[in-house]
């Protein structure tokens, strides 16, 4: 079942309202208050992808956001209209020799706060982030 | 909310007191230029209070790398004081607890400059 259904224009703006957005619809799915801040925290890190490095903050691309109820849990899709950009691209945050970087830890934030992280190309050559959280047993 | 980072000398450390979110935008700009003009005027020995800062995100954590990068290229040092448990998580994810000295008592952190 869709929850929601967006263009948002490529601003901070829309990072804070797309995090703000998912952080309620995950409270009412039934998350918890810690597991919420993660799905919010994984969705913001998401949309500065999409606005920064993805649509640049042009006023010409737009953002679609969605958030999907799913059986378990909840998906979050996040489209920009950018050239694309694949996970490898972004080298390995983690490893010893970039830690000092300033920049590129988004993803590796978002897969340690998600379930599922899929990165794709979009037929457009924008990138299609969708991201998956599921509930305990008990609360689904 | 942004962040409010406000300052205070103790002894010759400079304790930088912040309070709000680290992002993107405002918050994380507002960190690199506090961190840069103390730079500029010598300061070398910083402690960064995080007890009231509820939000960082990759953003901001690139701008405390570049703060204790900055601070150790002058010659000094950035210490991190009262990490709540959602930041001390981040750090721990991004491997960089490794990379800072953190700190939860305020004088204990002080006595170690």
């Amino acid at each position: 079942m869709i929850l929601l259904d967006q263009r948002l224009e490529s601003s901070l703006e829309s990072v804070d309202h797309s995090e703000q957005r998912a952080a309620a619809l995950a409270l009412e799915a039934g998350f918890s208050e810690e597991e919420t801040y993660r799905l919010g925290y994984a969705v913001r890190e998401a949309l500065v992808n999409a606005v920064v490095h993805g649509n640049r903050y042009s006023s010409n691309k737009a953002v679609h956001f969605k958030v999907t109820r799913v059986p378990r849990g909840i998906e979050v899709s996040i489209e920009d209209q950018g050239s694309g950009f694949s996970a490898e691209m972004q080298g390995d945050a983690l490893a010893q020799e970039n830690l000092m970087n300033q920049s590129g830890r988004g993803l590796a934030l978002i897969r340690a706060f998600t379930d599922e992280l899929q990165v794709e190309r979009t037929t457009q050559g924008g990138t299609r982030v969708i991201l998956r959280k599921f509930l305990p047993p008990e609360a689904s | 909310m942004s962040v409010k980072l406000i300052t205070r000398q103790v002894g010759d450390v400079t304790v930088i007191d912040a309070v709000g979110r680290i992002t993107l935008g405002e918050g994380s700009s507002a960190f690199r230029e506090t961190v840069k003009d103390l730079v500029n005027k010598g300061h070398k020995k910083m402690l960064l209070n995080l007890a009231e800062v509820s939000y960082i995100d990759s953003s901001g954590i690139g701008e405390l790398v570049s703060g204790f990068t900055s601070v150790s290229n002058a010659g000094g040092s950035l210490k991190l004081l009262k990490l709540t448990k959602r930041i001390q998580d981040l750090l721990q994810i991004t491997k960089l607890y490794t990379v800072f000295e953190v700190f939860d008592d305020e004088a204990k952190a002080l006595a170690t400059f």
